[in-house]
């Protein structure tokens, strides 16, 4: 690879909260520095629907549908280096809270019991995905490269692993970075 | 049962343990023999009265297998689930049973009368499959054993009144060298060691360089000396047999066949340690043993030969008790056999400080395996020069084999340190042999190439299991099966061993259902290096040896179970939508998933 060449990088959230994106959003002026070597491919913050041939994806959130199945499979295909971003990527997380009830009891739960909707039905339009009946790590899905851990990963954590990433170094993130209390 | 009638039954058995917490596990096992569990009220009871925590109490009850806060069936049935079981047809037996006596295994029948289940190896391994009835070993199953067992729980028959020959064993003794063959009667050792003097009996110890027989290879005389040189007027000697690792049975040979050259040999480390107070730590699967086991330590007593004076010796007082163990194989680690001789959880220690400054209850304590023990006798009679004589340069002395799996004649081989794995197999009759366990499962797999190698602490170390494999055996279902006692075994106190186990297993469970991938195998790799880096004890740093000899010497079973694709997930992908697919009502193309990604673009 030629050096003058920009890495190519697509971010996502899948089941997640985008606290993971506002951590990466914390870099304060490194972003700087960091739009000096990558372009974004899709990313909420291009708002690119698809993802083009990329070096490097970050994926924030778990796996809970169908559609977060398909997203994650393309990012596998066309990233050379995948990277489960945060505590619900490497986990499941909060939404994984859910795995331990019947997903259609909740489904029935939210759209036909309560209060004002009794007499509605489970919106079953074939442009809405539907949920696993578990929320999945994303290691159970598809194959991943590193894994970033935090809640979210504070934006100095994020930094220094996308900067060993950059710079060809095998990313770790110091002892300070991962601890919270 | 009223609640008065337990109070009775704990009042009972604290009287008969003198109400000392460190015989809280005592006191449990004795307690769950009334009704084969123990109700809440008993714990109550019991922490009430010991004045601990309900929760330690409840903590030690959770933490061994054979002790149980929920009610099991009157009849306990747990079949052995070693590999070496399952090759001689243990899986189809148990179906038999749980067929005939219309019940699930792990369900408890719904009159509560049995319940069947599987338990770690029971130490049988050369006349399996075996199974536990209520703790006692029944070996040598087949189709009428198990008929006739089912027909005697079905006559609620209570076990004292089952045929004797059920619970008996066979010693299948096949080769004997020094120690097996050794004639000495009760008392001789001691009467030589005595004779010449505490001293010169440890610098005949150490003339012997004998080392630990119970796997990690100790020198026994250093062990020693350093507990005669720690300050404290009370010493401890503990004899380790809780021979838990999968495929050793020679301690169960050893104190059923020469009880009396094992507490001798404890007697002869108290007389060089100056201990009062000796252990039999017996592992809860051979309870079997424990009747004769009583009586030949009252025989000594009566002889003289334990109790105060021994050998007329004045301020020579030395006398041993037995211990149960109940289903914990990390308790064959010395610290946590500490800790479970304490009545706690069998929870490893953070050494130093070694038992043998810090031991039982603080005391300064040898710990010793059966092997090592009975070998002092041998020492004792003969002069640690001669001891030394035979083996190797690092490793003296003789070694008992335990032989397992298909070989014409599985059992007890005694062979000097440094015979060749080839010679083993040729004693034992094995042909078209594809691989050898030697130590049991956190052992050494061998490879037919390495048949030339030797038993010694300097090459292939083992505490004596030897387990043989054919060429029609897979080893992925043989380390698979190892793997998945580990998981079993973790005490769960470490989170690399009680997570990386686990893990480890379900990767190897993926791989079973022909889910794995080359990834899978990457992952497993990482596994291995987690384990042996990160865990508190031996149990899970030895967790991936058979996995890691596997992987090396034998990838093609592995990679047998691999789909052709980068990576596939582990639970059914489409499947998982179908609980929304039914509340929608929906069947669109959109409503379902392929296990695999679409053809790449």
């Amino acid at each position: 690879m030629s050096p003058s060449r920009k890495l190519r990088v697509a971010t996502v959230s899948l089941a997640g909260c985008f606290g993971c994106h506002m951590s990466l959003l914390d870099i304060d002026e490194h972003v700087f520095a960091l739009l000096d070597k990558v372009e974004l491919d899709r990313s909420p913050l291009t708002d690119l629907k698809t993802c083009g041939p990329c070096d490097i994806g970050l994926v924030e959130g778990g796996v809970c549908n169908s559609e977060n199945v398909h997203v994650l499979r393309e990012f596998r295909a066309q990233c050379k280096t995948l990277v489960a971003m945060g505590a619900c990527a490497i986990n499941g997380g909060l939404p994984a809270q859910r795995n331990h009830l019947d997903v259609g009891q909740c489904l029935s739960a939210v759209f036909q019991s309560r209060p004002g909707m009794d007499t509605a039905e489970v919106p079953d339009d074939p442009e809405l995905p539907l949920p696993l009946d578990k929320v999945h790590p994303i290691h159970e899905v598809v194959r991943v490269d590193y894994f970033l851990p935090g809640c979210p990963p504070s934006g100095e954590a994020i930094w220094q692993f996308i900067s060993d990433l950059l710079a060809g170094r095998t990313p770790r993130v110091s002892y300070p970075l991962l601890h919270f209390d | 049962m009223a609640l008065g009638a337990w109070a009775q039954r704990v009042d009972e058995t604290l009287t008969r343990f003198g109400r000392r917490p460190e015989y809280l596990l005592q006191m449990l096992i004795a307690l769950q023999e009334h009704e084969n569990w123990l109700p809440p009220e008993a714990l109550t009871t019991l922490a009430a009265a010991l004045d601990l925590p309900r929760a330690r109490v409840e903590g030690v009850v959770g933490f061994y297998s054979f002790l149980h806060a929920e009610p099991v069936g009157q009849y306990r049935l747990l079949f052995s689930d070693n590999i070496i079981d399952r090759m001689c047809g243990s899986e189809a037996l148990m179906a038999r049973l749980c067929h005939s006596l219309w019940l699930a295994p792990g369900q408890v029948s719904e009159d509560g009368l049995v319940s069947v289940d599987v338990t770690s190896c029971t130490g049988l391994g050369d006349q399996g499959p075996a199974m536990l009835v209520n703790g006692r070993a029944i070996a040598a199953l087949n189709e009428d054993r198990i008929d006739i067992i089912c027909e005697l729980i079905r006559q609620k028959l209570a076990l004292d009144a089952w045929p004797v020959e059920l619970f008996q064993f066979e010693k299948n003794i096949h080769q004997r060298d020094a120690l097996l063959s050794c004639t000495a009667l009760p008392g001789d050792a001691l009467r030589a060691a005595i004779a010449v003097g505490r001293d010169a009996w440890l610098s005949q110890m150490q003339a012997s360089r004998l080392r630990g027989r119970g796997g990690a290879g100790f020198t026994t005389a250093v062990k020693w000396l350093a507990c005669r040189n720690a300050p404290a007027t009370e010493k401890i000697v503990v004899c380790n047999a809780d021979e838990g690792e999968p495929g050793t049975f020679k301690d169960r040979v050893l104190l059923d066949a020469h009880a009396d050259l094992v507490f001798e040999g404890m007697t002869l480390a108290a007389w060089a340690v100056g201990a009062r107070r000796g252990f039999l730590y017996l592992r809860g699967e051979y309870l079997n043993l424990r009747p004769a086991l009583e009586a030949t330590l009252a025989r000594r007593r009566a002889e003289g030969w334990l109790g105060a004076s021994i050998g007329g010796v004045a301020g020579f007082d030395f006398d041993i008790e037995i211990h149960l163990g109940a289903g914990a194989y990390v308790c064959g680690e010395e610290t946590a056999l500490l800790e479970s001789l304490e009545g706690k959880r069998g929870t490893p220690r953070i050494r130093p400080p070694f038992p043998v400054t810090h031991g039982y209850l603080g005391l300064p304590t040898v710990v010793n395996n059966v092997e090592t023990l009975a070998k002092c006798c041998l020492i004792a009679l003969h002069g640690g020069a001669a001891f030394a004589a035979t083996g190797t340069a690092q490793s003296a002395g003789t070694k008992l084999l335990s032989v397992s799996g298909d070989c014409a004649r599985p059992g007890i081989y005694e062979f000097p340190f440094g015979v060749t794995v080839r010679q083993v197999l040729d004693a034992c009759g094995a042909s078209d042999t594809l691989a050898v366990q030697v130590g049991g499962a956190a052992g050494i797999t061998l490879a037919p190439y390495e048949f030339g190698r030797r038993v010694a602490f300097e090459d292939v170390p083992t505490a004596g299991a030897f387990m043989v494999f054919n060429d029609t055996r897979d080893m992925f279902e043989v380390a698979h099966n190892f793997v998945r006692f580990f998981a079993h075994e973790s005490c769960g106190f470490c989170t690399p061993c009680r997570v990386g186990t686990s893990l480890l297993a379900g990767t190897l469970d993926k791989l079973a259902e022909g889910k794995g991938s080359p990834a899978d195998l990457l992952e497993i790799e990482d596994l291995d290096r987690l384990l042996k880096q990160a865990s508190h004890c031996g149990l899970g740093s030895a967790a991936p040896n058979p996995v890691i000899d596997g992987l090396q010497k034998f990838r093609p079973a592995y990679e047998r179970h691999l789909m052709h694709a980068d990576f596939s997930p582990a639970f059914d992908l489409d499947g998982a939508l179908r609980r929304a697919r039914q509340i929608t009502g929906r069947d669109d193309a959109g409503a379902h998933l392929p296990q695999q990604p679409e053809a790449s673009r």
